[in-house]
């Protein structure tokens, strides 16, 4: 049975808790108390650990995870899991905007909703929001997959390349190169399967996919005001 | 033909751009960086002792050149042997036998070499002995390992060849090996953003520096690269926002791939940039704390010795690396030729057809460049930089570069003058300042 260590930050500065995390050969579980909106949080972690951290959250938390399972048990400020590359990171809350913001792998869940620009330059992650999320999200997303349980806001996945969202809920408008696809079997169970990794278990013919129209991958004298 | 004018407004190249233009109906993109004339380094002239001063004996009395960068914070600063460092410059737009060749003549003289938009590449990291991490927009191929492995890390807001603009990577570029590092289709034409997507403005830039710092356990100098606009502004945000060292890029710097109308219209020229990051920088009461790393048009050591006395610690080379590698040069002239060019004008980074195997991801063009060579003649060329560098500042009696003062510089121009804030040559006058 793996010890729980207690680490503070009320009485312990971010630097020496950040530092004792990325500790060599890291197990067991944490939890982080009094975060109070602090920024940097759990940052830049490198082992299969377990980390909660017990409240609000400010920019960055978890930014840069590897292999960690991170619980968020509040909201979290901008950029939480900004360029994940594997592990966890769940938020019980809301996340502000840029949440997984270029993030390349691993699962990032949010139970709330998610501001502006979530998923941003996404690059293989999976992103679950449990409500609405705002504007310009999934721009520019490269790749991996934002599934939006509520509502999504104007311009979404603008300019995405070769990312997949998933909407059950309205999409206030569509971003330059973003189009609705059909739901092939496929995607589906692929849209099942994250769902339940979330801990949700929706109709996934609620859902619509959107994704790239590929019409902006070259530059051409037609697409000029799409530019 | 003597009786045919020729206009100054729609000269040649004018008209035939309007008539590319109206071809295509898409806006021009090359390499290279402004190629106007501006006011320049050429322009100073340094004041060499006799009487009032006493020049150091040339081949006997020391002049350093060692500099230190990033020691306001980091646990690891970097202590280069010369203040002239390679700028950086991304693989994709380079070859990876081009990057390598940048870190061994980089490593060979003690000094740094720099990653750029697309990650970091083995063959770069094994060959550098210092390797500066870009942290850009895109985030392309960015990892907590990588960034581990960086001796600094640098924050590009923005270079001088394109303040305010994103990258850009044509797809002939895009080579199943560059389309992985990015995480794009291969062979598309690659837009990047301008702005980094998860921080607007210097408040949220400091918690991002903190953030970068705590993941690497505040080893590492965190740099700030700005393109030359509002260069004394963004130099006391940068330094607000906690960087260790700046880099300012003038209108001059280079790139692999931007709008012709970027490139020739955007920014401010070197000259003009380097005496407002001096301002900023003393105002804060940090010059010579907070490292002030200028780039864009260095191509002497001439230029480096200025670039110093204006008050820089030391200075980034692009362009003039490259060309040090072997771009441009003669040999290929026939091939340049065939496409449109010349040796000497050849500026298509974009389009991937470098007969010298630089710029290109096409593996046959790449092999014809040798790593080993090419890393040479960049250790010959900055060790000759560094050797004219020091020519000049022990005949201004300094015993170190970075000794060089505008007090030893003065301008031919009046525009020189009033930029560089140094007198006019044989006055005491600063236009704008007396």
């Amino acid at each position: 049975m793996e010890t729980l260590v207690a680490l503070d930050l009320a009485t312990t500065p971010l630097r020496e808790v950040n530092t004792a995390l990325h500790a060599q050969g890291l197990t067991g579980d944490y939890v982080i108390a009094h975060p109070d909106g602090a920024h940097n949080i759990a940052v830049g972690l490198n082992a299969p650990i377990r980390v909660t951290i017990a409240g609000h959250v400010g920019y960055y938390a978890a930014g840069m995870n590897q292999h960690a399972h991170v619980t968020i048990d509040g909201n979290a400020g901008t950029g939480v899991a900004e360029n994940m590359m594997s592990g966890t990171v769940w938020v019980r809350g809301s996340a502000s905007q840029s949440a997984g913001a270029t993030a390349h792998g691993g699962l990032l869940v949010i139970e709330g909703k998610a501001a502006a620009r979530c998923g941003i330059s996404m690059k293989g992650v999976d992103i679950v929001v449990g409500g609405d999320v705002g504007h310009m999200s999934a721009f520019m997303a490269q790749a991996g997959r934002l599934v939006v349980r509520g509502n999504a806001g104007e311009a979404l996945g603008d300019s995405i390349y070769e990312a997949r969202i998933y909407v059950r809920g309205d999409v206030a408008s569509l971003g330059a190169d973003c189009i609705a696809k059909e739901m092939r079997p496929e995607h589906h169970v692929e849209l099942q399967s994250l769902l339940a990794a979330a801990g949700f278990d929706d109709d996934t013919a609620e859902y619509t996919r959107y994704g790239s129209a590929r019409s902006l991958y070259h530059f051409h004298v037609d697409n000029a005001t799409a530019y | 033909m003597g009786h045919l004018r020729e206009s100054a407004t729609f000269n040649r190249s004018v008209i035939a751009e309007i008539q590319r233009a109206a071809d295509t109906g898409i806006y021009d993109i090359r390499g290279w960086g402004a190629k106007r004339p501006l006011p320049h380094f050429d322009d100073l002239l340094f004041l060499g002792a006799s009487m009032s001063r006493y020049p150091l004996e040339g081949y006997r009395e020391r002049c350093d050149t060692d500099v230190v960068l990033g020691d306001r914070s980091a646990k690891y600063p970097l202590h280069l042997d010369i203040p002239i460092t390679i700028a950086g410059m991304s693989f994709g737009a380079l070859s990876g036998p081009a990057k390598e060749a940048l870190g061994r003549g980089a490593s060979e003289v003690g000094t740094s070499t720099t990653t750029g938009d697309g990650g970091m590449t083995p063959e770069e990291r094994t060959q550098s002995k210092f390797l500066v991490y870009q942290y850009l927009p895109s985030r392309y191929g960015m990892n907590p390992d990588d960034l581990r492995k960086a001796d600094a890390i640098e924050v590009v807001l923005g270079q001088g060849a394109k303040p305010g603009g994103g990258g850009m990577l044509l797809g002939q570029k895009i080579s199943p090996r560059v389309a992985a590092m990015r995480t794009l289709p291969e062979g598309i034409d690659q837009r990047s953003a301008c702005r980094h997507p998860d921080w607007t403005g210097p408040d949220d830039l400091t918690i991002k520096i903190n953030e970068l710092r705590e993941i690497t356990d505040w080893e590492k100098p965190i740099y700030v690269k700005v393109g030359a606009t509002r260069t004394y502004y963004d130099v006391k945000l940068a330094v607000h926002a906690g960087a260790d060292v700046v880099v300012v890029d003038g209108m001059q710097g280079g790139t692999a791939a931007t709008q012709e109308v970027f490139i020739e219209h955007v920014g401010v020229p070197t000259l003009a940039a380097v005496p407002q990051a001096v301002q900023a920088l003393q105002e804060l009461g940090v010059h010579r704390k907070v490292q002030l790393i200028v780039s864009g048009g260095i191509r002497n050591g001439a230029d480096v010795a200025k670039a110093l006395a204006l008050g820089a610690d030391a200075v980034a080379i692009g362009t003039a690396a490259l060309i040090a590698l072997g771009d441009n040069h003669p040999r290929y002239s026939a091939e340049y030729e065939k496409l449109g060019s010349a040796a000497g004008f050849f500026d298509d980074f974009q389009d991937g057809t470098d007969p010298a195997g630089i710029s290109t991801q096409d593996p046959q063009l790449a092999s014809r460049f040798d790593p080993v060579e090419g890393g040479r003649r960049l250790a010959n060329y900055l060790r000759v930089l560094t050797m004219e560098a020091q020519t000049i500042a022990r005949a201004c009696g300094k015993s170190h570069v970075c000794h060089l003062e505008p007090e030893d510089l003065v301008a031919v121009t009046i525009e020189a003058a009033a930029m560089a804030r140094v007198p006019l040559a044989g006055t005491d006058w600063i236009p704008g300042q007396r």
